[in-house]
């Protein structure tokens, strides 16, 4: 999938994370196509978040190497973005939402700096991109719910990362950061960019993305989403348990 | 000039200089370091160190006895023996937190209860000590008059590097507490901050033992930013606000018990930042409960008046038995019973009346000669207004239920703030179809 002389953004091999002794993810190996947009599907509990966590360090790993091209996370911290879920932090927090974008620069701007001038602007630049320029002095409690999702992306953007690590980016938003998110992430691509999604629109994978990675405790099936995103494959991953799969299938075996 | 409250707020008295000093360093100290405790759920923290410090105290007192009787009241290895009790009640409380099942919570109330009951036994142990226990009381209590300038130096140096440590590591500190996993994503060593942090709250509690006592110092880590969070939505209007109420209160605080004798300063700092705290919960311009409530009530009243004039648009709708949405109808001219206001809305008739007089006040309404309510010209137009909007909500719910319910806002003024001008025609559409079947005669029938 990955040109040889370019390591893979992403590549997994034999990981395995387990909460007390109830393994979460068992041996996924998965390697990353690079300047591709990959959703990362599956059932509730299917480890998708923890597949994202642990490969950032955040989730202690109970086996398996993890290299971001080809090299070990803190050598690489700069050119991966993470956008955690929206649920994970106190939107009561007394900051705006230009304070929240600019924390992607910290790393950048260093110990001890306070944020410039200089960063307030690329942080100004990173919340136009996702259209909430005019919302940047705004507590980011009196925004809704999609606009608290642009603000995160926002973050992620102004590290200008190559490779993103997107948790639920679509889960809860209004259908206008929907449109405006998958614009943002079609953008990424063709900037040669990376994005890792966990996504949970079945009716979307096509329409949005390049590639899937079909993930439940272990790695069901990764490739493009033409030969991967199959009704079998799916019906191997939830179980046949949705009956959303056959429409799925339908309209994927119709292509 | 032998007033002795002119003496005292003139601060002629070097000892009440020293004293307010010491203690304003300490509630500048606790506010600050307070501020991030708070916004990272851990105001408890502060409670524990305080408590887990009393027996370390107690233990310093002992062991300096038996080593060389007649040392014990020596104020450094007190502080040495108080911030060590801090120390490992708090690792304590996170060595708990390990075992599953020991929620953050339970673990900080176990230590604080575990670590202060062995304290009170140390405590009687000392009591009965022939030398008796004159100098400890003075730690638990605080004895914020007996601060000497020796004391109040080395309050001035640990104030000092607490603030800087702050000042310096304050964009760290606000990334930690907003939010730790992206933080550690990033490759901060949230660890080794959050242990800083919670090394500065043990200084804190340090700090304040000698001028309000282990058990009041809490309340200077929790009170000034909870009082501050009402004035600002910024973290560093906040902080800055905080340290200044817990400045303050401990001011107010000293020269009140330098005033009274025999008050304890700490605990009249405490009440004097309780003061602060309720009056920034009431009046605190950002989220205080007065403006919030003042804001509800004309947002009720807003929305009343747009009912009403909803109501009276549909009543001569329903006496004119056509739509009156487009065409022309005198709206103005038409009497507007109170019954069908009442039967529309479901008011009870005081509401009713309520919402009548205000209206009327804000000249929508009119009550003519005849007894009978008309809407006034501007009334009519508000109430025409009114009524599209509601339509085309109701409308834009029916038709767009997929991406209505973010954003339906039903007390903008115009539907024309909240959704964009394509989607709006679209509904006007929907709304000139409706109207059309509604200028048909609905029923031949009364």
């Amino acid at each position: 999938m990955t040109d040889d002389n370019q390591p893979s953004p992403l590549s997994i091999h034999d990981m395995t994370v387990a909460y007390q002794r109830r393994p979460v993810l068992w041996d996924v190996d998965y390697e990353a196509p690079s300047g591709k947009l990959v959703a990362i599907i599956g059932p509730n509990g299917a480890g998708k978040s923890t597949l994202i966590k642990a490969a950032l360090g955040l989730v202690p790993r109970a086996s398996g190497e993890i290299a971001f091209f080809g090299k070990p996370y803190h050598e690489m911290r700069s050119r991966i973005g993470y956008v955690p879920q929206r649920t994970s932090v106190d939107w009561d927090f007394p900051i705006d939402a230009l304070g929240v974008v600019a924390m992607g620069l910290y790393r950048k701007i260093g110990w001890f700096q306070p944020v410039s001038r200089k960063y307030r602007q690329q942080a100004l630049a990173a919340l136009e991109r996702v259209g909430l320029a005019e919302f940047a002095s705004r507590q980011i409690s009196q925004l809704s719910g999609g606009q608290q999702q642009r603000v995160f992306l926002a973050r992620a953007l102004v590290q200008n990362a190559d490779l993103y690590l997107m948790d639920e980016p679509f889960a809860g938003v209004d259908a206008a950061t929907e449109r405006a998110i998958v614009e943002l992430l079609r953008e990424l691509r063709s900037a040669g960019k990376t994005a890792l999604v966990v996504h949970h629109d079945l009716q979307t994978v096509a329409e949005y993305f390049d590639e899937v990675l079909l993930l439940n405790m272990r790695r069901i099936a990764s490739g493009p989403v033409e030969q991967v995103f199959t009704a079998e494959n799916l019906r191997r991953t939830y179980g046949g348990k949705l009956a959303l799969l056959d429409q799925v299938g339908h309209r994927m075996s119709g292509k | 000039m032998t007033d002795p409250l002119l003496r005292v707020l003139l601060l002629q008295d070097y000892n009440t200089r020293i004293v307010l000093l010491g203690t304003m360093l300490f509630g500048a100290c606790g506010g600050v370091v307070g501020t991030f405790m708070l916004l990272r759920k851990k105001a408890l923290v502060g409670d524990v160190a305080s408590h887990a410090a009393l027996p370390g105290v107690a233990l310093a007192y002992l062991v300096l006895e038996v080593l060389a009787p007649g040392t014990g009241k020596s104020p450094p290895w007190l502080l040495a023996g108080a911030g060590l009790g801090a120390a490992s009640g708090l690792l304590c409380a996170k060595l708990i937190q390990r075992v599953r099942l020991i929620k953050e919570d339970a673990a900080l109330g176990i230590v604080l209860s575990i670590f202060f009951g062995f304290g009170v036994v140390l405590l009687t142990i000392v009591q009965r000590l022939p030398t008796g226990s004159a100098g400890l009381n003075e730690f638990v209590f605080g004895k914020a008059a007996a601060l000497t300038v020796g004391d109040v130096v080395s309050i001035a140096i640990a104030s000092g590097l607490v603030l800087a440590v702050c000042f310096a590591l304050f964009k760290e500190f606000s990334l930690l507490c907003f939010d730790e996993a992206y933080a550690a994503a990033l490759g901060w060593p949230v660890g080794r901050l959050d242990l800083l942090l919670t090394a500065l709250v043990v200084a804190v509690t340090v700090i304040g033992m000698p001028s309000v006592g282990l058990l009041l110092v809490v309340a200077q880590l929790v009170i000034p930013p909870t009082a501050a969070r009402f004035w600002t939505d910024r973290l560093g209007t906040m902080t800055l606000v905080s340290g200044l109420i817990g400045a303050s209160s401990a001011a107010a605080g000293s020269l009140v018990s330098a005033l009274v004798p025999r008050l304890a300063a700490g605990a009249v700092i405490v009440l004097a930042g309780t003061c602060a705290f309720a009056v920034s919960m009431v009046f605190g311009r950002q989220r205080g409960v007065l403006w919030h409530w003042l804001e509800q009530r004309d947002s009720e009243r807003h929305i009343g008046q747009l009912d009403l004039l909803r109501a009276c648009f549909e009543s001569v709708e329903e006496t004119q038995r056509r739509a009156v949405l487009t065409g022309e109808s005198d709206l103005t001219a038409t009497p507007i019973p109170r019954e069908s206001l009442l039967t529309t809305r479901a008011w009870s008739s005081a509401r009713l009346s309520r919402v009548l007089v205000a209206a009327m006040r804000d000249g929508v309404v009119r009550l003519d000669a005849d007894n009978h309510y008309r809407l006034t010209h501007e009334g009519a137009r508000r109430a025409r207004l009114a009524a599209r909007n509601h339509r085309l909500w109701e409308l834009y719910l029916i038709h767009f239920a997929d991406l209505a319910p973010s954003r339906v806002d039903r007390a903008a003024d115009q539907i024309e703030h909240v959704l964009e001008p394509e989607l709006i025609e679209q509904l006007e559409n929907l709304l000139e179809q409706d109207t059309l079947r509604m200028t048909v005669p609905v029923s031949p029938h009364p």
